[in-house]
């Protein structure tokens, strides 16, 4: 009885080493770049079927066992997870990762397009570095941010640098933080990587109207105030357009005009006859307070 | 006797039907008059009679009729009686209709009398109404009424050079590169907000301003909460707001929740949208003698005028008011539109009630005009 349990065993172990000696296998690379050609090798004899299964492809072809099969440049463009699954008696399959290329473009976000003048974080930009398939790259690489901004008291072409850091990458993303400029005009902001550049503008505004003053004077119809040039605090002159409401106050009641400011100065005409007290406001901010005499 | 009751049956009617050929020989239809007694007499006995014949010829528009009701002491002619009826200039006026009218006696002697006359109308932006006083007097045996010259702006001949600001738009391009094209949103705020309750209903109001350097279209919405968190209703500001803010300009808005209180409302969540549009800073309206008075009904008003300052027109005015109380806080916003156009130079009455309850604690207020022109969005 043992005997035979002995024959049996062997029988079944040359069996199995039969079985393993000629069964097919295949080896996926370390590691692949996206757009570049690898293989992947098999091993066995004999007749087999590939296929491959990933994020941009899922391809079939007839293989040979003991030879690699090449992948070509377009079957893996896209950066991500692939398997690969080799069937001849049985299959087997092997799992890779496919990363980006090196980065060819920037995708730069800035915000905000408009941004008052002297505020704290009020400029933010984000960078995405992708590979010329249009992969994020998610290898970490050094993006190079620089703000630069027209200085208003030199040479017209002449641009200041406000801002410049060096940012490295996490899983494909680099960004920054900063405060606005002091002066009104347009704001250049530039990411960097290697040879690649991506440009985006700000539009930097005066901040809110700092000291509105008004001053006022009776004309034959009614009483013209105006301004005087109003900026804000770090002495930019107020866009165009921005409404200034103008408040008469007397006896007759009150009277107001909400004035759009043309070149630098608002002015409005208020028809009234009596004594009158004149202030002015724009958005939250208020101005000085001015009396004028009744008409005589 | 076996006939008796159908021969009566036929007299009755026959009776009943000729009578009917002579009531309606006298009395006029009465179709599509919801207000007033608007029975058309052919003779105005009573100054009633005269202000009720007049007044139905002109809500079906029967205009030659109804300016035989106006006495020749008047002066006006009939052109000028019907513009002051339909409007001119693209008011809101010539889109109105005198839906209906509630007269009431003032005064009266044999020869005159005086009439107040509540006149309804319908319009595009809802219903109008209006009080009106009128001067009756009695011609022969007829009543009629002394019509009021209309006073149109004498303005002189001149050039306005026109140098207004203007923004427009620009779209990006399609094939630009993704993120390079953006503009931001206008950055508005809401700078004060109140809910109270009123007689209609819980009332949401406020003031909101732009802070940024280009023009903003804004509509405020408010949702009211309750206790478990659970949304009892949203509304939005509709027409009480002017949507186009330029610049640092402040707008007062109301949300009307109508039929609902605030006993059940435990949050009020506000939500601002602004987007970018094209605007103009012209015309400039200013809002002139402004005064908070009691009217000829006993009711509280704000009234004042509008003068147009540029050399355009504006056809429909639009006034919102917000009152405040000693604190600076918002207590309520009121709005009324003028039905007759804005033209260049020349101004145009205006008055916004104040609820009873309020006026008594209305400190001061502000005035903002909205306006509507014809041809410009």
């Amino acid at each position: 009885m043992s005997r035979l349990s002995r024959i049996i065993a062997v029988a079944t172990l040359a069996a199995a080493c039969a079985a393993l000696c000629s069964a097919q296998d295949l080896r996926a690379p370390q590691s692949a770049i996206a757009g570049e050609e690898t293989a992947i090798s098999t091993t066995g004899s004999g007749k087999a079927t590939f296929y491959l299964v990933g994020p941009g492809v899922s391809r079939k072809n007839d293989a040979t066992l003991g030879e690699d099969v090449h992948l070509a440049a377009q079957d893996i463009r896209t950066a991500g997870y692939y398997v690969a699954i080799l069937c001849s008696d049985t299959c087997h399959s092997a799992g890779f990762y496919v990363n980006a290329a090196k980065p060819t473009s920037l995708t730069f976000l800035v915000h905000p397009s408009r941004v008052p003048v002297a505020q704290s974080d009020a400029v933010s930009g984000v960078a995405f570095a992708f590979d010329q398939f249009h992969n994020l790259v998610l290898a970490p690489v050094n993006v190079n941010f620089q703000l630069t901004a027209k200085d208003k008291d030199k040479d017209k072409d002449k641009a200041s640098p406000l801002f410049s850091r060096s940012v490295r990458t996490q899983n494909g993303v680099a960004w920054f933080r900063t405060p606005s400029g002091k002066s009104a005009g347009p704001l250049q902001v530039t990411a960097a990587l290697d040879d690649v550049t991506a440009r985006r503008a700000v539009q930097q505004v005066a901040s809110e109207p700092c000291n509105l003053r008004i001053t006022g004077q009776r004309t034959k119809t009614g009483i013209l105030v105006q301004t005087e040039p109003v900026h804000d605090c770090a002495g930019n002159v107020l866009s165009d357009g921005t409404i200034v409401t103008f408040t008469a106050t007397g006896p007759q009641g009150k009277d107001t005009v909400d004035a759009p400011i043309k070149q630098g100065v608002a002015r409005a005409q208020m028809d009234s006859s009596g004594p009158a007290v004149i202030s002015a406001a724009s958005g939250v901010v208020m101005g000085n307070e001015i009396h004028v005499e009744a008409q005589r | 006797m076996k006939y008796a009751v159908p021969i009566i049956l036929v007299a009755v009617t026959a009776a009943v039907m000729v009578l009917g050929l002579f009531v309606t020989g006298q009395a006029g239809v009465t179709l599509g008059i919801t207000k007033g007694s608007a029975l058309h007499t052919a003779k105005a006995s009573t100054p009633d009679q005269a202000m009720t014949n007049l007044l139905v010829d002109v809500q079906r528009r029967n205009w030659d009729r109804a300016f035989a009701n106006v006495s020749t002491s008047s002066g006006v002619t009939e052109q000028a009686f019907i513009q002051d009826w339909i409007g001119s200039n693209g008011s809101l006026r010539s889109f109105s209709s005198l839906e209906g009218f509630d007269p009431r006696p003032l005064h009266a002697t044999n020869d005159e009398a005086q009439m107040r006359v509540r006149l309804h109308f319908s319009t595009p932006v809802g219903p109008l109404e209006d009080v009106r006083d009128f001067h009756l007097i009695r011609e022969g045996d007829v009543w009629k009424t002394v019509w009021p010259k209309l006073q149109m702006p004498s303005v002189p001949a001149e050039v306005i050079p026109v140098t207004y600001l203007r923004w427009d738009l620009v779209t990006a391009t399609a094939d630009g590169e993704w993120g390079s094209g953006n503009v931001d949103a206008p950055h508005v705020r809401i700078i004060s907000m109140n809910a109270v309750d009123s007689a209609e209903g819980a009332v949401v109001m406020g003031e909101v301003t732009n802070e940024d350097t280009v023009p903003a279209f804004v509509t405020v919405n408010a949702t009211l909460v309750d206790a478990a968190g659970n949304p009892i209703d949203d509304e939005s500001s509709f027409d009480k707001i002017a949507h186009v803010l330029l610049p640092k300009q402040v707008t007062p808005y109301r949300i009307d929740f109508p039929n609902l209180n605030l006993k059940n409302v435990k949050n009020v969540r506000m939500d601002v949208k602004a987007t970018l549009v094209p605007a103009s800073a012209d015309p400039v309206v200013g809002v002139m003698n402004q005064e908070i008075d009691t009217d000829t009904q006993g009711k509280s008003v704000l009234h004042g005028e509008l003068l147009n300052q540029s050399g355009q027109t504006v056809n429909i005015p639009h006034v919102i008011a917000s009152f405040y109380d000693n604190n600076g806080k918002v207590v309520w916003v009121s709005d009324g539109y003028v039905d007759r156009a804005l033209l260049p130079q020349s101004s145009q009455p205006f008055a916004v009630e104040i609820p009873k309850n309020i006026a008594a604690t209305v400190h001061s207020f502000h005035v903002v005009v909205n306006q509507f022109s014809i041809g410009k969005s």
